[in-house]
């Protein structure tokens, strides 16, 4: 991504290459797939009252 | 035998009906009006509003899951509600409608012992000259046919880029008082994913056009989270999407009129702006459904039951509608969705009125406000029907006086996945929590929330997540074995 010297985007953060790769990433992502759905289960079970 | 008639079969009065009946039995009777033959899953409209989905992929035919499961099942709309009968009826009533092709325009009084109020957005396009799809100049994707019709004009747009034609996208909200931002968000990277992959990326400008006060706002006041080290803001996340696939941002907009090809705004600090387009996507405006109300001698009470947009008064503290966002609570927002006054009569989802804005209340100059209304979500609504189905079960089959079970959005959490992509390999996915959904500043001094139960993060993951959820939820609301264990 070229940066445009004081555009809106040039204040942001963006992802890295390996931010980017860890993204698509297959393995890492069945990963985060497995852990993702655990943290939505906590969050449904603690909002059941 | 009681009855309880549920007005509105989507995600909250569906999951509201559905447990009912599996609760009640053939004991009971549970009635829902709705005007559509067809369930949508709202949610993967996205995806059909870029080609990714057809239309028979998120709707189903909704009779015959309700004959199954035994559910009273009427094609009407609600018109009016007797909370107290009238002078033939002892008992309170709904008039409705019916608009199926057999008995379309006949009306009837339905009445009940408990009624739950599910009837959702009005999409108020008419709020902003020259919204929407029907006499307007935009497209829309809050129905499935809506995003059949914005996918129609997006590939009939990619055909003309693909002959070199350079096009100009606009997607984000159709007006300064509009929820449902993530929609928008979706569709924003949806659409940019698909003319990435239709290989005319380079000849777009896609802007996206917001009344949030900084993106990442989503109508919750944002919210922080942990990241890198850092406790962020969720503006910084949202930012870093937008600058990573190339998409301009517009923020605190209301968006006063849609001409032909142009849109003219109205900015916070109180300038009037234009922006062109060749294809755009608003969000309109939400109102309630607009049923009247009316006591036992057949005077108008709708002003007692619903607010001036049209959304049902529950248990929540509205002295506070006017006091400074700093003097917003939590408890401030309602516990068991039931009215006050008529303790039989219950709102869930979109349709219950919120005590308030969440985000921070904002006016420009010209006193025109230009901020987020409350989001009333796919979890959080399908919750309250349940929390409510509980309460109802506990009063007919107990005898409870008190409702038993509480929703209330400053003590539930939401989960919200936002689709950036779609592709099994190539999609992606912004996964979020937020616990509560309604900041507690009283409770979570610092940043209004639990951060151990706030998060997010973009990837692949969410994108199967989506895709997983969307199946789901369709397999749970067609009632299928095991249904009942699909969570909210
Ligand atoms: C494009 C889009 C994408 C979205 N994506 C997500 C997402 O990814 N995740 C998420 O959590 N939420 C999402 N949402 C929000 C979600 O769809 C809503 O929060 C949810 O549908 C609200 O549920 P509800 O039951 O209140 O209203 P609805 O689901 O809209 O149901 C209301 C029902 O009432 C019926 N009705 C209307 N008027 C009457 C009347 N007079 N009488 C009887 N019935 C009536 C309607 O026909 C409808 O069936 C999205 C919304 C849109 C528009």
């Amino acid at each position: 991504m070229k940066l445009t010297p004081y555009s809106q985007n040039a204040y942001t953060p963006v992802p890295s290459g390996f931010t980017k790769f860890r993204r698509n990433c297959v393995p890492w992502q069945i990963v985060r797939f497995i852990a993702i759905n655990i943290k939505m289960t906590m969050l449904i079970l603690k909002s059941h009252h | 035998m009681a009855r309880v008639l549920v007005l509105g079969g989507g995600i909250s009065g569906h999951t509201a009906a559905t447990f009912l009946k599996k609760w009640l039995g053939r004991s009971h009777e549970v009635v829902v009006v709705t005007p559509n033959s067809k369930w949508n899953w709202i949610p993967s409209n996205v995806w059909v509003g870029v080609g990714g989905m057809s239309r028979e992929d998120v709707v189903f035919e909704l009779a015959p899951v309700y004959k199954k499961a035994g559910i009273d099942y009427r094609q009407a709309k609600a018109i009016s509600i007797n909370p107290e009968g009238s002078a033939t009826s002892a008992l309170p009533f709904v008039s409705v409608e019916y608009t199926g092709t057999a008995n379309a325009g006949s009306k009837e009084d339905i009445t009940y012992d408990y009624l739950i109020n599910a009837t959702g957005p009005r999409l108020n396009f008419a709020a902003t000259e020259g919204l929407g799809p029907d006499c307007g100049n935009t497209v829309s994707i809050c129905t499935a046919d809506h995003a059949v019709e914005a996918y129609e004009k997006l590939a009939q747009v990619i055909e003309e880029m693909k002959k070199g034609e350079k096009k100009k996208f606009l997607i984000g909200t159709g007006h300064g008082m509009c929820t449902c931002q993530g929609a928008a968000f979706e569709f924003t990277f949806n659409v940019e994913h698909k003319l990435k992959e239709a290989g005319v990326r380079d000849n777009a400008q896609i802007t996206y056009i917001s009344n949030e006060y900084e993106l990442g706002d989503f109508g919750v006041g944002g919210m922080h989270l942990k990241m890198g080290g850092y406790i962020t803001s969720g503006k910084v996340f949202a930012e870093s999407l937008y600058t990573e696939r190339g998409v301009r941002w517009i923020t605190r907009a209301h968006v006063k009129k849609v001409s032909k090809g142009k849109i003219d705004y109205e900015t916070l600090n109180g300038d009037m702006k234009e922006e062109e387009f060749d294809y755009a996507m608003l969000i309109p405006p939400f109102a309630g459904a607009g049923m009247k109300a009316y006591d036992k001698n057949g005077e108008d009470i709708t002003s007692k039951i619903f607010n001036p947009g049209g959304f049902m008064f529950v248990d929540a503290d509205y002295s506070k509608g006017a006091a400074p966002f700093e003097d917003y609570r939590a408890e401030d927002w309602p516990k068991y969705c039931q009215n006050q006054t008529y303790k039989n009569m219950f709102a869930v989802g979109i349709a219950f009125a919120p005590p308030h804005l969440i985000s921070k209340p904002m006016k420009s100059p010209n006193g025109t406000p230009i901020n987020p209304t409350p989001p009333r979500t796919g979890m959080p609504s399908a919750m309250m029907g349940k929390a409510v189905a509980y309460n109802i079960k506990d009063m007919i089959q107990k005898g409870a006086t008190e409702p038993t079970h509480s929703a209330r959005m400053s003590e539930m959490g939401a989960a919200c996945v936002a689709s950036a992509g779609k592709g099994f390999f190539s999609g992606s996915a912004a996964a979020m929590t937020m616990y509560p959904i309604v900041p507690d500043y009283q409770k979570y001094p610092d940043y209004g929330r639990d951060l151990n139960g706030t998060f997010g993060e973009i990837g692949l993951a969410g994108h199967w997540i989506k895709h997983f959820l969307h199946y789901s939820f369709l397999w749970k609301a067609k009632l299928k074995p095991f249904w009942t264990i699909i969570p909210e």
